[in-house]
This record gives C-alpha cells, sequence and structure tokens, in this order.
C-alpha cells in the first residue's frame, strides 16, 4: 500500500520545527511501523538528505525507547502496542498519518521525534528504590508475599518508562508513571519502611522538573502500551497525603 | 603472551572462599579516591556500577541509550537460574555447576562456573529485597519453572518479563547512588576508544551522541560491560543499538578476544517476514515446556496446521531426543530446525519455520493457565504476525541471539590489559560453547554484583598508578584517532547506506558463519568480509555532520568495527576443527548428526591477539582441565 507521512522535522532543539510530507510505496502489512520510517529513510540517505531521528532499540516493546504520536495518538492507533510493535497491517491504502515527537514541556525536543526524558530517571533518583545494599539481603524465602500482593506490583512494575502517559496528558503530568513506581514498591513488604518518603521525594522531584497537574482524564492510561491502570495514581495520592499528614521531613540519606 | 587465568588452589567449592580472603581490599577512607568508569548499564554494569559506589569507589557509568533502564537486558523473557532447590527435586551447587559445564559442550573453566552456580542463590536474595515482583505460589513462596537444558525446576521469573525486572532492580540501585552524587551517569554517550598507558587501562575516550563532542575520562580502573555482537548478523533478536565497539576497542589495545565464534543461535524466534525486516523476535524458550515442536511429514505439505492430521505431524524433538524432548539445550533444537527447514518441511508463506503448538497445553492447563505464564508472550506474537496462537500453532525458527565468546577474562575478570575488566555478556567466562537458558541473567548479576566489586579492590589495593590528567599526551592521542575515524567516516560520501553495508555483512555470516560451518564457506567468507571493508570504506554514505545527533554516523561506526570483527570470528570458526555447542562444523559429526568435539585437540579457550591491521591475529591457548565433570559426549536422548 502506499501512505502519506507527515513527520516533524526539527534539526536541534531551538530551531524552528516544521512538518514534512513524504510519499512511501510498497508498505507491506507485515512491516512494523519503525521499518516503514527505515525504509524512508534508506532512501532519504540516498538522495543526500538528512535521514529522520527517531528513538528506538528493542524493536520488542519492553526498552521503552521509541514513541511517537502517530495521528494524534501517542503509539499510534492500536491498543497496548508501542510503535515498534505496531504493523501495517492496521493502516489503509492511501491513508494520511501525521508523525509527531513527545510533547511536554519537561520533554524537549532533541531532533525530529527524539526528545529528552532525562526527568524520568531524575524522579527515579530522589526515590523510586528500596536502598538494600548488595550482600545485606536475607534469604528469599523467608519474605512471604501474597501472590495477589506480587501480581499487583507486577502490574505496576510493567511500566515501561517510554513517556507515552506524558504526551498523552492535557496537562504533560507525569502521574501515571510516578504512580507505577510507588505503587510498585509500595505494595511489597519489602519497600514499606520508605514509602512515606519515597512518594513524597518523588512527587516533589515531578513537580521540580515542569509536569502538570493530574486532573483524572484518563489519557494517560488509555495511551499506556502496557496498560497500567489509573487506580495506581489512587494509591499515589493516598499514599501521598498520609506520608505528608503524618511524617516528618525525611532525613538525608547515606550511601 | 602467557594467559594466566589465575585460578586459584584448593578443592573447587573452597577457591572462591579462599580466593577472597586473598584478595586485598582497600581502606574506607582510600576508596573514595578510586574512580572506576563502568562502560555499559545493562545487568552487569548496573549491578556493578551502583555495588562499587555502594562501597565507596567514585564511579562513572556510561550508555549509548538516553536512560540506563533501557540497556539490552531489558529484553529477556524467560528467568533466571540459580541452585535454591527450592523444588526439592534434587537440585544443588553441585548440580547447577554441572549442568552448566556440560550444557557448555566442555568449553568452559570449571572453577568459574563452580563460583557462578555458588552465587547463584545470593542473586535471587538481593533481588527480592530490592522488590522484583518474582512470580509467587499462593502461600506466599517464590516459584520456579523449568528451563531448556535441565530436568529440575530452578528458574526464577517475573511473567515474561524477567530481564525487565531484574534490570529495573540494579537501574534503581544505581539510580539511588547517581543521586546520592556516587555515579555520575553519562547517557547518549559511546564510548569509542579505551587509553592505555604502560601497559595499564587508564580510561576512556567517548562521545556525546547529542552534541558529537568528543571527550576523555581518566579512571584507575575501566570495565565494560558492553554486551554481545549478535548484530554482526544484522538479523538477531539483540536490540538494535548492541554492538561490537567497545569490545572490539578495546581488543585493539591489547585486550585478547577469546572464542568469537560462539553465537548462541535461539530457537524459538519469530521467523522472517519479508526484505524489510529490521530485526527478530524472540519467544521466550519458556514456551517449549508447553509446547510441542512439529513440522509436517509430508516435505512440500502447504495445508494449513489444523488440517494436517496428528499421524502425519513429526514431533522430531520428542523423536530424536526421547528424555529431553523439545528441552533439549539451544543448539540442538536449532540445528533440527534448520535441518527441518533445509529439507522442505518448513512452514508459513515463506516456508522458514516450525510450528510450536500448544493445544495439548490448553487441553491440560487450560486457556487461563496458559495465559497465565505465557500472556504476554501470545500478546507480542499477534502483534507481529496477526495470528493468534491459541487458533493455530505459532511458527518460530532460529535466530542469533547471543554470544559465548568475548573478551578473555582471569578468574578476577581482569583482560589481558592491566585494570581493564570485561563482566557480563562482554567477556567469554561461564557459558562455554553454548548457554543454558536463564543463566545469562545470572551471570550479569554475578559479575556485577558479587564478583567484580571483590576482585577489583585487589587490583586498587595493589597497584599504584601514577596520576594522569586528560591533558596526558596518551589521552590527547586516542582523542584525535577518534575524531579523525569520525570525519573519516563522514568523507567518504559514497553511494551505499550503512545498512545496505551491514545487511550483506549479514547474510554472509549467516550463510558461511552461522548455524552450520565448514572449511571451504569460511574460507570464502574471510575473503568476501575483507572485500565488503574496503567497499565500505570507498562507498558508504554518511549524511550529516559530527557535530549533532547523527544517528547514521553512530551505526556506520558500529558496522565498521564489525566488518573488522567478523573477519576475526571467521577465522575462529575456521581454525577450531570440531564441532562443539553452537559451533557445528559439518566436517566434524557423528553419523546420527549429534556434534562431535575434538577434545585431544581442542580442549582450550582460543584467546586471539590483535598484531595489527593487515597482520593475522595470534592465537593464545588457555587449556581446560576438567577435574570435576568428566569430559563426555552430551547425550539428550
Amino acid at each position: 500500500m502506499k501512505l502519506s507521512l507527515h513527520v516533524w522535522r526539527q534539526p536541534a532543539p531551538a530551531a524552528q520545527g516544521r512538518f514534512v510530507r513524504y510519499e512511501v510505496t510498497d508498505v507491506s502489512p507485515d512491516m512494523s511501523f519503525l521499518e516503514v520510517l527505515d525504509v524512508l529513510n534508506e532512501e532519504l540517505i540516498h538522495g543526500g538528505e538528512a535521514p529522520i531521528a527517531f528513538d528506538h532499540d528493542c524493536r520488542e516493546g519492553i526498552c521503552g525507547a521509541c514513541g511517537m504520536v502517530i495521528n494524534g495518538r501517542p503509539h499510534g492507533p492500536q491498543r497496548a502496542t508501542t510503535a515498534c510493535q505496531l504493523h501495517m497491517r492496521h493502516f489503509t491504502d492511501g491513508q494520511e498519518v501525521w508523525i509527531e515527537p513527545w510533547r511536554a514541556r519537561a520533554f524537549p525536543v532533541v531532533k525530529d521525534l527524539v526528545v529528552d526524558r532525562s526527568a524520568f530517571d531524575r524522579i527515579i533518583q530522589a526515590g523510586g528504590f528500596i536502598t538494600v545494599r548488595a550482600g545485606s539481603a536475607p534469604e528469599a524465602n523467608t519474605l512471604l508475599v501474597p501472590k495477589r500482593d506480587a501480581d499487583l506490583a507486577m502490574d505496576a512494575a510493567a511500566c515501561i518508562g517510554c513517556g507515552a502517559c506524558v504526551a498523552a496528558c492535557p496537562n504533560a503530568s507525569a502521574m501515571l508513571f510516578v504512580a507505577a513506581k510507588v505503587s510498585h514498591l509500595g505494595v511489597l513488604p519489602q519497600g514499606q519502611p520508605e514509602r512515606g518518603e519515597r512518594v513524597v521525594r518523588m512527587v516533589e522531584r515531578m513537580d521540580a522538573e515542569g509536569f502538570g497537574a493530574c486532573t483524572n482524564h484518563g489519557e494517560c492510561m488509555a495511551a499506556c502500551p502496557k496498560e497500567i491502570r489509573i487506580d495506581f495514581i489512587a494509591r499515589l495520592n493516598r499514599d501521598f497525603l498520609k506520608a505528608v499528614t503524618t511524617t516528618a521531613a525525611p532525613p538525608p540519606s547515606s550511601p | 603472551m602467557e594467559l594466566r587465568a589465575k585460578v586459584p588452589g584448593g578443592p573447587i567449592q573452597e577457591k572462591w572462599d579462599r580466593h577472597r580472603f586473598d584478595l586485598k581490599l582497600v581502606n574506607p577512607a582510600n576508596k573514595r579516591k578510586h574512580h572506576v568508569v563502568v562502560v555499559g548499564s545493562g545487568l552487569a554494569g548496573a549491578s556493578a556500577a551502583a555495588t562499587l559506589a555502594e562501597l565507596g569507589y567514585k564511579v562513572s557509568c556510561f550508555c549509548f541509550q538516553d536512560s540506563p533502564r533501557r540497556a539490552h537486558s531489558i529484553a529477556a523473557q524467560g528467568g533466571i537460574n540459580a541452585a535454591k532447590n527450592y523444588q526439592n527435586d534434587g537440585d544443588s551447587i553441585w548440580r547447577l555447576f554441572y549442568d552448566t559445564v556440560k550444557g557448555g559442550d566442555f568449553r568452559a573453566r570449571e572453577a568459574n562456573v563452580y563460583r557462578l552456580a555458588q552465587i547463584s542463590v545470593d542473586i535471587i536474595d538481593q533481588c527480592t529485597a530490592q522488590g522484583v515482583p518474582f512470580a509467587r505460589e499462593y502461600g506466599g513462596l517464590l516459584a520456579n519453572r523449568s528451563f531448556g537444558g535441565t530436568q529440575v525446576s530452578r528458574t526464577f521469573y517475573a511473567r515474561g518479563q524477567t530481564g525487565q525486572q531484574l534490570l529495573l532492580g540494579a537501574y534503581q540501585a544505581l539510580a539511588r547512588q547517581v543521586g546520592l552524587g556516587q555515579v555520575t551517569m553519562y547517557p547518549r554517550a559511546e564510548m569509542l576508544d579505551v587509553v592505555v598507558i604502560e601497559g595499564k587501562a587508564r580510561g576512556i575516550v567517548v562521545r556525546d551522541l547529542v552534541t558529537g563532542a568528543i571527550s576523555a575520562h581518566v579512571a584507575d580502573a575501566v570495565v565494560l560491560a558492553t554486551g554481545g555482537y549478535s548484530n554482526v548478523f544484522f538479523l538477531s533478536t539483540n536490540a538494535k543499538g548492541c554492538n561490537v565497539t567497545a569490545t572490539w576497542r578495546a581488543h585493539k589495545r591489547g585486550a585478547l578476544f577469546a572464542n568469537p565464534c560462539f553465537t548462541q543461535i535461539h530457537p524459538t524466534c519469530i521467523p522472517p517476514s519479508g526484505h524489510h525486516q529490521s530485526k527478530l523476535t524472540l519467544m521466550s524458550e519458556s514456551l517449549r515446556n508447553d509446547g510441542r515442536i512439529w513440522v509436517p511429514q509430508q516435505a512440500g505439505d502447504r495445508r494449513p496446521p489444523t488440517q494436517i492430521p496428528e499421524d502425519e505431524r513429526d514431533f522430531f524433538l520428542e523423536r530424536l531426543y526421547p528424555s529431553f524432548g523439545n528441552l533439549v539445550p539451544r543448539d540442538v533444537a536449532s540445528r533440527r530446525a534448520k535441518e527441518m527447514v533445509d529439507s522442505g518441511h518448513g512452514v508459513g508463506p515463506l516456508a522458514n519455520g516450525v510450528y510450536l503448538d500448544f493445544r495439548e497445553a490448553v487441553e491440560r492447563l487450560g486457556r487461563a493457565g496458559i495465559v497465565e505464564r505465557y500472556e504476554n508472550l501470545f500478546a507480542m506474537y499477534e502483534r507481529i504476525t496477526g495470528e493468534d496462537a491459541f487458533a493455530t500453532p505459532m511458527r518460530i525458527y532460529p535466530a542469533p541471539h547471543y554470544t559465548m565468546g568475548g573478551l578473555w577474562v582471569d578468574y578476577n575478570l581482569m583482560t589481558t590489559v592491566e585494570g581493564l575488566y570485561a563482566i557480563g555478556e562482554a567477556n567469554f567466562s561461564d557459558h562455554g560453547a553454548n548457554r543454558l537458558g536463564a543463566s545469562a541473567l545470572m551471570q550479569g548479576l554475578a559479575d556485577g554484583y558479587f564478583v567484580l566489586p571483590y576482585t577489583i579492590g585487589d587490583y586498587l589495593a595493589r597497584g599504584k598508578l601514577a596520576p594522569v590528567g586528560v591533558n596526558h599526551t596518551a589521552f590527547r592521542d586516542v582523542e584525535a584517532q577518534v575524531a579523525a575515524r569520525v570525519a573519516k567516516l563522514l568523507a567518504v560520501n559514497g553511494t551505499r547506506t550503512v545498512d545496505e553495508f551491514h545487511r550483506d555483512l549479514g547474510t554472509l555470516l549467516w550463510d558461511r558463519c552461522g548455524m552450520s560451518r565448514t572449511a571451504d564457506g569460511l574460507s570464502g567468507a574471510i575473503e568476501r568480509v575483507r572485500a565488503l571493508r574496503e567497499r565500505f570504506w570507498r562507498e558508504v554514505r554518511v549524511v550529516g555532520s559530527g557535530e549533532d545527533f547523527n544517528q547514521s554516523l553512530e551505526k556506520a561506526g558500529r558496522v565498521a568495527d564489525f566488518l573488522e570483527f567478523a573477519e576475526l570470528m571467521c577465522e575462529d570458526a575456521l581454525h577450531r576443527e570440531e564441532s562443539c555447542g553452537c559451533h557445528f562444523r559439518e566436517e566434524h559429526q557423528t553419523p546420527d548428526g549429534e556434534a562431535r568435539r575434538d577434545d585431544s585437540r581442542f580442549a582450550y579457550v582460543a584467546a586471539w591477539e590483535y598484531t595489527g591491521a593487515g597482520t593475522p591475529p595470534a592465537l593464545h591457548k588457555e587449556r581446560l582441565e576438567f577435574e570435576y565433570v568428566h569430559l563426555a559426549q552430551r547425550s539428550y536422548k
């Protein structure tokens, strides 16, 4: 089939960006969306033009590197599917396809479809962990974790950190991302000692990075390729309120 | 050059304990004066960087991805082995050791493998404490499953995303140290060379992938945790960015490269669907626990699978290997699948796969039971192929997946360059000629959490390192060389893209140095790799500049290194005139088509020394002694 792609081209962070139209032909339904961009890029290089920059790595939907807004939807039209796993059998011959980077103040554009998501790393650095030095762990089976808690923790831990939730949110809020980590660690017994401190530090960092607030649109859950549920945000809110009303200021950490 | 493995004396079960006592310690107050560079942030790199920082060392960690959380360890699906014997099914450290040595077809160093089996139990403790959500029984205890190549259930897992969860555990430990200022993280930075001064690794030169800036980083020790080189085949299950550059550049600076021809082809991947294919996707081998592999008995049978009656199906692994059946090791399963496809029994639109059928498992466990175990894998299969594996069998075919070869390291994980370490898939150490499923995660974390942090201290405590800075002539020289190479890639301005060269190289190696190899094929391949490399430097086209974000340029540098490395890989495969593990030489097989080792001539690690451009590499041999596991032909029948 043939497609018309309108791709956001922006040579540098401060440069003016614009949509550029490209016609692609011979698109097979078995191709992935990124493979269409690969083929287009090969043509651009042959023509002496700069190829379209886009992040990608595992192409199996697990590393979280890829991400682009396709026809207004982060990762495109397919539920629970990253852009790299989106296949062309979901498009029709002659379709117009608009491709843009994630748009959020906290995710500045690096080039074309590539954005800087290091804000997510800084949120994890602020508290998204359990403090355990290598060598100090107790025998694993001394700690019983009810299966439903382990399963719930895994549901939250499935987050791949791609940023689609931010891109989908009208407020560019990172609440789903933060809630997923807070919930993953907060429902496990191992995560209890730092539970309050963790949520406070992560939320502070999230706010400082320039993400917006959550106003319950639910767009994040709809866009999430791992179907992380919005009820984790309720958990985050509960943990946060409990922490700020009952605990003192978090003490400084040591290595 | 003499290879000294530095394996400690004494009975094998006491070696590591004794060695840990013999290792010198660095005074806690002095640790902060030592700076360690860790390249790579996968399971090995992230766990090493975090643990070194916990100990008090100053650490810089580099990764080419935009975040350390995206390293390719994240894609490992099935699980991680540990000799916990929670299932009371006869497992032990000895058995894990034995299985790994045997599974590796007797080409691994016994002492390293034993240590790995010992440490395996600590890894599960560590990861559980970090909050890794391993699968649990209803009583709250950890669950296990079995995996290819073994007869016990020792694999711990987190749905089909074990690698992701283990990596996030290590990433979170690393993030904590970044937050505390103990680790400086450099994402989107690619190591392009090692700096060696007076025989010791003293730092690296990196290129910032956003700005193109080239910078030098001084260290007291350098750790390479840069993964494997399966992408030399272009189509592999590795992430697109995985490459050989860091280990290859280290090799050119004096680190010997061991067993480069030991490349694992994973049996359960989704077959390619056309020429546009950019990579291959692995379906966890845990699927082989419940799926049955078959092809139509009749060659060229094009009926849909549901219309082929039971008695016209050839369950070839169950037929050939009654005791292990569908759970034979990866190399055996892959080779047999290739034979079936080559002899006209292939299935699917391109007749390039074999079936993996869950019908019986669904009858036995119910649909819900299968969903519980493999939900994400079935979903992934449907997304890629558009087929529902509950309604029709999956189609699978082998694909390059993991490389057992890597930089040669001694028992301390140090390469032949002092102060330069290689951990995880980047080294050659523990898997011999074939890796068992769920053992890569184990090895990466063993190296990073529990081996390197001890052994590196010994080096730092003993070494009297002269102070050097980035203005040292050695650093300036290497920076200039790196910049010159980048400029050279941009200057060719030819007519073919980097990917076109990469595909040509991959096709050549897959045909000649893939699942089965011959002397003639390899000799020819070496000539053709050389020709392709010359052509690359004449005709490659890299658009854009070296001073900004340029993904074509990144790829070009990596493919240029693959084009050099591929020749060594073929040389190694040509020189090893035996079949062992994944290395199958057609001239060396038993009458029933099994690999035939030649222990009298090849029970050694082949470690290759770089002797300069255009001169043949020099072979050094580390003889392997098998004191505890007796040399025997593997049999899974």
